[in-house]
């Protein structure tokens, strides 16, 4: 059962279909994804975000990522203008190439994620005999 | 879809409010989830809370170096500028995604009241500035105290 938003309705669902459990909006961040001779770098925009919260998992193929944006609300003013909410981020994506699964480097820097993704060395082609019957 | 105790108008009279909020707040469910990368005209996201002395300002820069921001306050308007640099590419690299902006950005905000630029105090932290935006202390509301006659 996910939890209730204040009013009492179910929260929105995120893109997975599934009900968050935290209340509030999840976002999809802006990605850059560049595949490069050695390795698939990802650069995600996830301005914000807690580095303590941040998940990155790669479950057979698919990777996903997942942070908290930390509030910025200062206590005690009254909101003026908004663009921008808190919230959280998350977006999967299912990676095609072998990846060299011990090699995955993360790096938050400047509410920007970088993730380099290497490619495993490729396997040397096998070619297999049909037998005859 | 679970309905959960949502405030009703009270059965005597029609309380336009109460179904306006209600179709609001439906509206809201809706679409309130999705979030629109910012295209380059309205890089940085900016949100501005105030009080009667002083306001603080919030903008999502992500990906630009604290050194490369330039904020500038004049009389009641803050001006943000800065570059993004893009993703520096090599020979042989294949885009795969690119929904990122990169480039020249600038941005204004026009407050309701001037500002000592002074007392102006800007941080940055997991790619967000907070500047904080102080009312000049001869321009902040005085407290009048009405004497009993």
């Amino acid at each position: 059962m996910a939890e209730l938003q204040q009013d009492g309705r179910p929260a929105a669902t995120n893109g997975n279909g599934a009900e968050p459990t935290r209340v509030g909006p999840t976002f999809i961040p802006a990605t850059d994804i560049i595949e490069r001779s050695d390795a698939l770098v990802m650069i995600l925009d996830v301005p914000g975000a807690d580095p303590e919260t941040l998940d990155v998992t790669l479950d057979e193929r698919v990777l996903t990522i997942a942070a908290q944006s930390m509030s910025t609300a200062p206590e005690g003013l009254r909101p003026l203008y908004a663009e921008y909410r808190d919230g959280s981020y998350e977006r999967k994506f299912v990676i095609s190439d072998q990846i060299d699964r011990d090699g995955i480097d993360a790096v938050l820097k400047n509410g920007v994620l970088r993730l380099t993704l290497p490619k495993a060395a490729q396997q040397p082609s096998k070619k297999i005999s049909v037998k005859l019957n | 879809m679970m309905q959960g105790p949502v405030p009703i108008a009270s059965p005597r009279q029609m309380d336009p409010f109460q179904q306006m909020w209600r179709a609001q707040s439906e509206l809201n469910r809706a679409i309130g989830s999705l979030r629109f990368a910012p295209t380059q005209a309205d890089y940085p996201l900016i949100n501005v809370w105030a009080s009667a002395d002083h306001a603080v300002l919030c903008a999502e820069v992500p990906g630009v170096e604290p050194d490369a921001l330039d904020v500038s306050v004049h009389q009641d308007t803050v001006t943000l500028r800065g570059t993004r640099e893009p993703e520096a590419l090599s020979e042989g690299d294949v885009v795969h995604r690119a929904e990122r902006t990169a480039g020249a950005f600038a941005r204004s905000f026009t407050l309701p009241f001037h500002v000592d630029p002074d007392g102006v105090k800007a941080s940055f932290k997991h790619g967000v500035l907070t500047l904080e935006l102080p009312r000049p202390e001869s321009e902040r509301p005085k407290r009048i105290k009405v004497q009993p006659s």
